[in-house]
């Protein structure tokens, strides 16, 4: 072990000096052995000290490699990992925010979608009601067959009146007239109604969408419409529809704009 | 002349290879290039004196790594493998320091 103290069991001879004449001091003998080629002591010395080098090199490229973190102080990690626990709190907080956003945006779309659904719903029901759209559904067709000229306007104004009552939502003459709040019946001097301007020859035949058997029994009983149908000598045959083999009320009504009422705006 | 270009060449071959140090070498490598480099060290000090061999250099730098790697292992195994690489290292840093301190007296007379 070449150290601090000399062995003095090794001989004080280098294999290699034996051929020159033999330098007395170190310094010398290190400028004799850089002239000369070497020997095999050199050799040996040579593989060590490469090996020596290249895992010196090795080392110290592995210790350069990633090490912004290593010789920092205590407080200063800590002051790395609190400001990186802040920027991720903040980014968190901007997540959440833009969650929120999105869900109101999208309960805002919800609720517009919502509104729509329930205003096509009521556009349905206001059509239905005031006969702008076609309608179907369960309901009786009512056919009444005049005696001659017997069956007028009074027979069956009363038979709508009673249709009405018993929940008829939708009424319907002869296929061709549909029977709403404005609807005006007017007796001609041939036998025929006249609807809403438009001439009906009997067989009358009314079709009322509603509940089937509550119209049914609407229109008979005792002094009611069949009744007074046949004390001017008509006859009348109600069939009742289920919703499977329905009324179905083609016939629609244009609406005009109210002239003169306005809408009481006072709330 | 051949040590000396021997020196260079592992230099340079680190260098050129860049190797990556496998974990398991990891602790050992630094602790070792600093006994090896007392074992040059002490090797350059014997050859002044004129008492150098090859063969004691090969011995001693062989032992001297597997030794200061032994430590090493040794101290993590116990749990004070910092502490006794410290300790190793300053040892190694007296020795050099020393052997350092002769070599400079034999190139200057100093």
């Amino acid at each position: 072990m070449p150290d601090t103290s000399p062995d003095p069991g090794v001989p004080a001879a280098e294999p290699g000096s034996d051929a020159g004449p033999r330098p007395v001091d170190g310094r010398g003998r290190l400028l004799a052995a850089l002239r000369r080629p070497g020997s095999r002591g050199q050799a040996v010395a040579a593989l060590l000290l490469a090996v020596l080098g290249f895992a010196a090199v090795t080392q110290v490229r592995a210790n350069g490699r990633d090490d912004s973190y290593v010789g920092a102080r205590q407080g200063d990690l800590i002051q790395y990992i609190n400001s990186l626990s802040l920027a991720s709190q903040r980014a968190e907080n901007e997540i959440a925010k833009l969650q929120k956003t999105r869900t109101s945006l999208g309960n805002d779309s919800q609720a517009r979608r919502t509104a729509l659904a329930q205003a096509k719903q009521r556009a349905t029901t206001l059509g239905i009601l005031a006969g702008t759209i076609p309608a179907q559904g369960p309901g009786i067709r009512v056919t009444v067959t005049s005696g001659g000229t017997a069956v007028g306007t009074n027979q069956l104004i009363d038979g709508l009146e009673e249709l009405r009552d018993a929940g008829a939502e939708v009424i319907e003459i002869n296929d061709r007239v549909r029977v709403v709040a404005q609807t005006s019946l007017k007796d001609t001097t041939q036998g025929a109604v006249v609807v809403d301007g438009t001439t009906l020859e009997p067989p009358y035949v009314i079709d009322a969408i509603g509940d089937p058997h509550t119209l049914a029994t609407a229109l008979d009983f005792a002094d009611g419409f069949i009744a007074e149908v046949k004390s001017v000598g008509g006859k009348v045959k109600v069939t009742e529809r289920k919703a499977t083999d329905g009324i179905e009320v083609a016939s629609v009504r244009t609406v005009k704009a109210p002239t003169y009422a306005k809408d009481d705006d006072t709330e | 002349m051949i040590a000396a270009l021997g020196l260079i060449v592992g230099v340079v071959l680190g260098l050129l290879l860049q190797p990556t140090v496998p974990n398991w070498l990891d602790p050992y490598l630094p602790i070792a290039v600093v006994a090896a480099l007392d074992a040059v060290f002490g090797a350059l000090r014997a050859f002044l004196d004129g008492i150098f061999d090859d063969k004691v250099f090969v011995v001693s730098f062989v032992s001297n790594v597997l030794i200061a790697a032994l430590i090493v292992y040794l101290g993590d195994k116990l749990g004070v493998g910092g502490q006794l690489s410290t300790g190793v290292i300053v040892v190694l840093g007296i020795r050099i320091f020393s052997n350092v301190a002769a070599i400079r007296r034999h190139l200057f007379h100093a």
